[in-house]
C-alpha cells in the first residue's frame, strides 16, 4: 500500500510538469502562422507554469500560517473566542516562559560560540596533516545523527546507577576515578542546561568546521608569504592574519547555528523534557501544543521565535539583494 | 605547510596530538554505544563498555535449584547445578549471606545449619548436600565471578522484532523517499525560471525565498495541522510529504537557482536559437547539468527528513502503521530507560542509513554546505 502511493505522489508531480507544458504548447504552437506571437505569449506564461507548485507550497506551508498564527494568538485555547492581548499577558507573566528564554539566551550565547570556535580549531588543525580528511570526516559525522540519536548516545555519558554499582556512564566513570561521588547529570541545575549543550555542540562544529575549512584555504598565499617574510609566527600568522581575513564566513556561520538553536526542541524533549530548569522556547511550544492542547498559547510563543529569527532574516534578504544587483 | 621556514617539528607533533585528541573526544560518544549494542545485556550493566573487551567482574545472588530438583545420594540429599546456568564464568570466591558474601574460595566447602553443605567449583557448579530431605525454599548463594566479554546480535533481534522497529524502519523509509523527490522536481522548475525566464516579480520572488530560509517550523504546525484535519489528511503519509516538501523548498529552491545561475548562458542562449523550448531546454540540457546540486539537496532533505522527530509527530499518528523510527526512539527513551541494549541497538539502526549516505556521498554534502550557506 505505502509503495503503490509513494509512487502516486512522484508520479503526479511529473505529470503535472509534462501536461501543462504539452497543453501550452498544443494550445500556443512555436510553428505555423502565428508562431511568432505564440512563442512570446508562451514565454509569458510558461515561468508560472514552473513556478505555480513551489509558490502554492510556499505560500500555504510557510506565509499562510505566519498570519493565522497571528490570528490564534489572540484567541482562547481552542482558536473560537476572541481574547485581546490575554495569551501575551498569560505569557509575561508565567515563570516556564522566563525559564525558557532565559535558557535559550544561555543557548545562544553558547553553542553558536562554542561551535564556531570548535569549528575553527578544527580546520585550522585538519588542514595542516595528512590525514586531515579522515579527521575531517570523524569531526562532521555527527550532523548524519538525529537529534534524537544524538541524545540516546549522550544519555548513555550521562548514565548515573549509584547505589555502590559500577558506573557505566563515561562521564562518572572519569568523575568517580577522580574521586567524586556520582552525580545525577541531567537534574543538577544549572549544569544540565549545558550538558544538553554539549549535545548540540558535537553535532554542530563539524558544520562550521567545513565551511571555515573552505574559507580558510581562500586565503591568498600572499598575505600569509609576507607574514612568514616578517616572522611572524604560526599562531599569531593563525590569529592576525588568517581570522581576520575570514570573519564574513564566521558571521555566517554564527548566524547560521543561531537559527538551529532558537529551534532545537528533539535534545531537550529526549534528554530531560523541560524538566529541571532546562525548558527551552521550542519545546515549550509543542508542550502547550500537544499536552496544553491551547492553540492561543501555542502560537503566542511561536511568535516569540519567529520574532527572534526577524533580524537574521531580514539580515539575509539584504545581503542576498545586495549580491544580485 | 612543510615548507614554511620556522615551523617546528615541536609544533607538528602539537598539531597531530591536538588533531588525535579532538577526533578522539568526538567519535568516542557514538563508539561507546555502538560497542554497547553488541554486548550481553547483563555485562552492559556490570562494566562500563570500555571495559568490553576484558573479563567483567560480577557478583551474582543466585538461588539453588528448588527442593524438587533434589535426589538421594546415598545417605544424603544433594541439589546441583551450575550458577551461571551454562553461561560460562569464573568463580572467584562464593558466600552463603550478604554480610560476606566472599568469605570460601571455590573449591571450599561451607557449611550452613543443620548439617547442609554448599561447594562452589571454579567453573561455577555447585552442590547442596544434607542429611535429610529439603524442604521450602532453597539457599540462595553469593558468588563473585569473571565472565569473558560476550558479544551478540540478540539486541539487535529483540529491537527489530520485538520492539517494532523493522515497522518503523519502512514507515521512515514510506516519509523519506517522496518527501526527498518532491520537492526536488518542484524546485528544479522553479529555480531554473528564477534563474533563466524574464517575468516580473521574479526579484521578490527570490528575495521571499530567502528570506523563507530561516522561518521556524514552529510557526508553521498549529496552522497546517488544522488544515490538513479540515482537508481530512491530517494523520495521511500525503501530508507529511507536502509537509516535508514544504519546509524544504526554500533551500532547495536557494541551492539550485544558484547553482543554474552559474551555468554558461552561451549553451541556453544557442538552444533557444535552434527554436528549443524552455521545458526542452530545461529538461535535456539545465536537469543534467545540475546534477550536483540536485545530489547536495538531495541529500540534505533525506537526511532531514530521516533524521526528524518534529514534522512526523505533528502530521503522522503514533500507532505502528504510521510511527517511525525517531518516533519509537523517543518513546523507548521513555519506557525502556535503563535498559540500555534496547536503546543502543534501536539507535543504530535507526542512524546506520544516514551514516551509510553521509559517508558514500560526502562530498556532495559539504559542496551543498558551502553554497547553500547565505553569504
Amino acid at each position: 500500500m505505502a509503495g503503490g502511493t509513494i509512487v502516486i505522489g512522484v508520479f503526479g508531480c511529473v505529470a503535472y510538469f509534462f501536461l501543462s507544458n504539452l497543453i501550452l504548447d498544443t494550445l500556443l504552437p512555436p510553428r505555423g502562422a502565428d508562431a511568432g506571437r505564440n512563442i512570446a505569449r508562451a514565454a509569458q506564461i510558461r515561468p508560472w507554469l514552473f513556478l505555480l507548485p513551489a509558490v502554492l507550497l510556499l505560500a500555504v506551508y510557510l506565509v499562510y500560517p505566519v498570519f493565522v498564527s497571528v490570528w490564534y494568538s489572540f484567541h482562547d485555547s481552542t482558536g473560537q473566542t476572541y481574547v485581546g492581548f490575554d495569551n501575551y499577558s498569560w505569557l509575561v507573566s508565567d515563570s516556564k516562559f522566563r525559564e525558557s528564554m532565559r535558557n535559550n539566551l544561555l543557548w545562544l550565547l553558547v553553542v553558536p560560540a562554542a561551535s564556531t570556535f570548535f569549528g575553527l580549531i578544527a580546520a585550522a588543525l585538519t588542514d595542516r596533516i595528512r590525514w586531515g580528511n579522515f579527521a575531517k570526516a570523524m569531526i562532521f559525522m555527527p550532523m548524519a545523527i538525529s537529534f534524537v540519536g544524538a541524545s540516546v548516545i549522550w544519555k548513555f555519558i550521562y548514565d548515573y546507577r549509584g547505589d555502590g554499582q559500577t558506573e557505566i556512564g563515561m562521564l562518572n566513570a572519569i568523575w568517580v576515578s577522580l574521586g567524586g561521588q556520582p552525580q545525577t547529570w541531567l537534574t543538577l541545575e544549572p549544569g544540565n542546561s549545558f550538558m544538553l549543550m554539549i549535545v548540540l555542540i558535537w553535532i554542530q562544529t563539524g558544520f562550521a568546521m567545513v565551511i571555515l575549512s573552505a574559507a580558510l584555504r581562500g586565503i591568498p598565499e600572499e598575505t600569509v608569504e609576507a607574514a612568514i617574510l616578517d616572522g611572524a609566527s604560526p599562531l599569531q600568522i593563525f590569529a592576525r592574519i588568517k581570522v581576520p581575513q575570514i570573519w564574513g564566513t564566521i558571521a555566517v556561520v554564527w548566524t547560521t547555528i543561531t537559527i538551529t538553536v532558537l529551534k532545537v526542541f528533539d535534545i531537550v524533549l529526549a534528554m530531560t523534557n523541560g524538566q529541571w530548569g532546562t525548558q527551552v522556547l521550542a519545546n515549550l511550544m509543542f508542550d502547550w501544543m500537544f499536552r496544553g492542547n491551547d492553540t492561543g498559547r501555542a502560537s503566542v510563543v511561536a511568535l516569540v521565535i519567529m520574532l527572534m529569527v526577524t533580524p537574521i532574516m531580514i539580515w539575509n534578504i539584504r545581503n542576498a539583494r545586495k549580491e544580485m544587483r | 605547510m612543510d615548507n614554511i621556514a620556522g615551523t617546528k617539528s615541536s609544533l607538528v607533533w602539537a598539531v597531530h596530538l591536538a588533531t588525535a585528541a579532538l577526533v578522539l573526544l568526538w567519535v568516542l560518544p557514538t563508539i561507546g554505544l555502538l560497542v554497547s549494542s553488541f554486548r550481553d545485556r547483563d555485562q552492559i550493566t556490570t562494566s562500563g563498555w570500555w571495559r568490553s573487551l576484558f573479563p567483567a567482574e560480577q557478583n551474582i545472588v543466585y538461588r539453588a535449584g528448588d527442593a524438587d530438583t533434589q535426589r538421594q545420594d546415598g545417605p544424603l540429599w544433594v541439589i546441583d547445578g551450575n550458577v551461571f546456568d551454562g553461561a560460562g564464568g569464573e568463580v572467584t570466591a562464593f558466600g552463603v549471606n550478604s554480610r560476606a558474601p566472599d568469605a570460601f574460595a571455590p573449591g571450599a566447602e561451607a557449611d550452613l545449619k543443620d548439617g547442609v553443605k554448599l561447594a562452589v567449583q571454579a567453573n561455577g557448579d555447585y552442590r547442596l548436600t544434607a542429611p535429610a530431605q529439603f524442604e521450602g525454599r532453597s539457599p540462595r548463594i553469593f558468588v563473585s565471578s569473571v565472565t569473558p566479554p560476550r558479544f551478540t546480535l540478540d539486541n539487535y533481534r529483540r529491537v527489530m522484532f520485538a520492539e517494532g522497529l523493522g515497522r518503523a524502519f519502512l514507515n521512515t523509509m514510506t516519509v523519506t523517499i517522496p518527501a526527498t523527490i518532491i520537492p526536488i522536481l518542484i524546485a528544479a522548475f522553479a529555480a531554473y525560471a528564477l534563474a533563466w525566464m524574464e517575468f516580473p516579480g521574479r526579484a521578490l520572488l527570490i528575495a521571499a525565498v530567502v528570506g523563507l530560509l530561516v522561518v521556524p517550523l514552529q510557526m508553521a504546525l498549529i496552522p497546517l495541522l488544522k488544515l490538513h484535519n479540515q482537508l481530512g489528511i491530517g494523520k495521511e503519509y500525503i501530508g507529511i510529504w507536502l509537509a516535508h516538501s514544504g519546509f524544504g523548498l526554500p533551500l532547495a529552491i536557494y541551492l539550485l537557482r544558484n547553482y543554474m545561475v552559474g551555468l554558461p548562458r552561451e549553451i541556453i542562449e544557442s538552444a533557444r536559437v535552434d527554436g528549443a523550448t524552455d521545458f526542452q531546454i530545461f529538461l535535456k540540457i539545465i536537469l543534467p547539468l545540475s546534477f550536483p546540486a540536485l545530489a547536495s539537496f538531495a541529500i540534505f532533505q533525506f537526511l532531514w527528513t530521516w533524521n526528524d522527530l518534529l514534522v512526523a509527530t505533528v502530521f503522522l499518528g503514533n500507532n505502528p502503521d504510521q510511527l517511525v523510527m525517531t518516533g519509537l526512539l523517543r518513546e523507548l527513551m521513555g519506557s525502556k530507560g535503563g535498559e540500555w541494549e534496547i536503546l543502543a541497538a534501536s539507535a543504530f539502526v535507526s542512524i546506520a542509513v544516514p551514516l551509510i549516505v553521509f559517508f558514500a556521498m560526502q562530498k556532495y554534502l559539504v559542496r551543498g554546505l558551502l553554497a547553500g550557506s547565505v553569504k
